[in-house]
């Protein structure tokens, strides 16, 4: 995967998925990963920053996954940034609910770092 | 408590840890937990919603999520911090997750929110639902942990 230059955000309120993540997309080659703490924060980075995917976290105070993907796919400037859902939310009508917000992939917790890999290979290099 | 609504949640701690960390945990013998005390060194709550209202807990011995969180992060923890404490409240998320998940496909739906950590010798987890407490001891190569798991009687 060709993904050095490549900025990612990632938004989770544990820490510890959020430094998983990180090893995995580590791992992968990608150039650049920044982290947010729920959705609200990620919105300040993605006002000032220019990002390339976001890996987001449903379940989160503040704002959540869902209310930050709207959030993305309302703004002109972020409208068409690919967003991979990664969460422990995983019945059907949540899946829906995502992909009606126009999700770009969805990854159910728990995964392996290949699955989590094959997602960011389909969504990005396809 | 009915056992349908307790082996999703015993998969799911089977399901989370072996996906994430590789490791198979074997579950002991169940039995009816009835004083608040955790039997560890730290925990996490979480709160269910939805057909059925409870709560689920986990609880971990220092020993163990040493290893499991070092294994989980790429580090290399040699005491609770903050970070080792947060892993317990990922794991629980994780874990109710997925128990919800496999009821779901029976037609239960259930809603969760944020999992609380505690942690500490002798520490609490207080159950609010009034139906039994029931724990499930898991070993694993690296140590024990327990799920509790209690629901509303109606």
């Amino acid at each position: 995967m060709d993904c050095k230059g490549l900025t990612v955000l990632v938004v989770d309120d544990f820490t510890t998925m959020r430094r998983i993540i990180r090893n995995i997309l580590r791992d992968l080659g990608f150039g650049t990963v920044i982290d947010a703490e729920d959705g609200a924060a990620a919105v300040k980075i993605l006002e000032t920053q220019k990002v390339d995917l976001v890996i987001s976290d449903w379940n989160m105070p503040t704002m959540n996954g869902l209310e930050l993907l709207k959030w993305v796919r309302a703004n002109a400037a972020t409208r068409n940034l690919p967003f991979l859902m990664v969460t422990a939310e995983s019945q059907k009508e949540n899946i829906m609910e995502a992909v009606k917000a126009k999700v770009s992939n969805y990854v159910v917790k728990p995964f392996t770092a290949q699955s989590l890999a094959e997602k960011l290979q389909k969504l990005l290099f396809h | 408590m009915e056992v349908r609504m307790i082996n999703p949640f015993l998969s799911a701690a089977v399901n989370v840890l072996t996906t994430m960390a590789n490791i198979t945990p074997q579950p002991g013998k169940p039995f009816l937990k009835t004083k608040d005390t955790a039997m560890g060194d730290v925990s996490a709550i979480i709160g269910i919603t939805g057909e059925a209202q409870g709560s689920m807990a986990l609880t971990f011995t220092e020993s163990c999520i040493l290893k499991l969180a070092s294994s989980l992060m790429g580090e290399d923890y040699t005491e609770l911090n903050d970070e080792v404490k947060d892993s317990v409240g990922e794991l629980t998320n994780m874990i109710c997750g997925d128990a919800r998940r496999r009821l779901s496909e029976t037609g239960i739906i259930l809603q969760a929110g944020i999992p609380t950590i505690v942690a500490g010798k002798s520490h609490s987890i207080t159950h609010i639902a009034d139906g039994p407490r029931l724990a499930v001891p898991f070993q694993t190569k690296w140590g024990s942990f327990i799920i509790e798991i209690a629901f509303n009687k109606s």
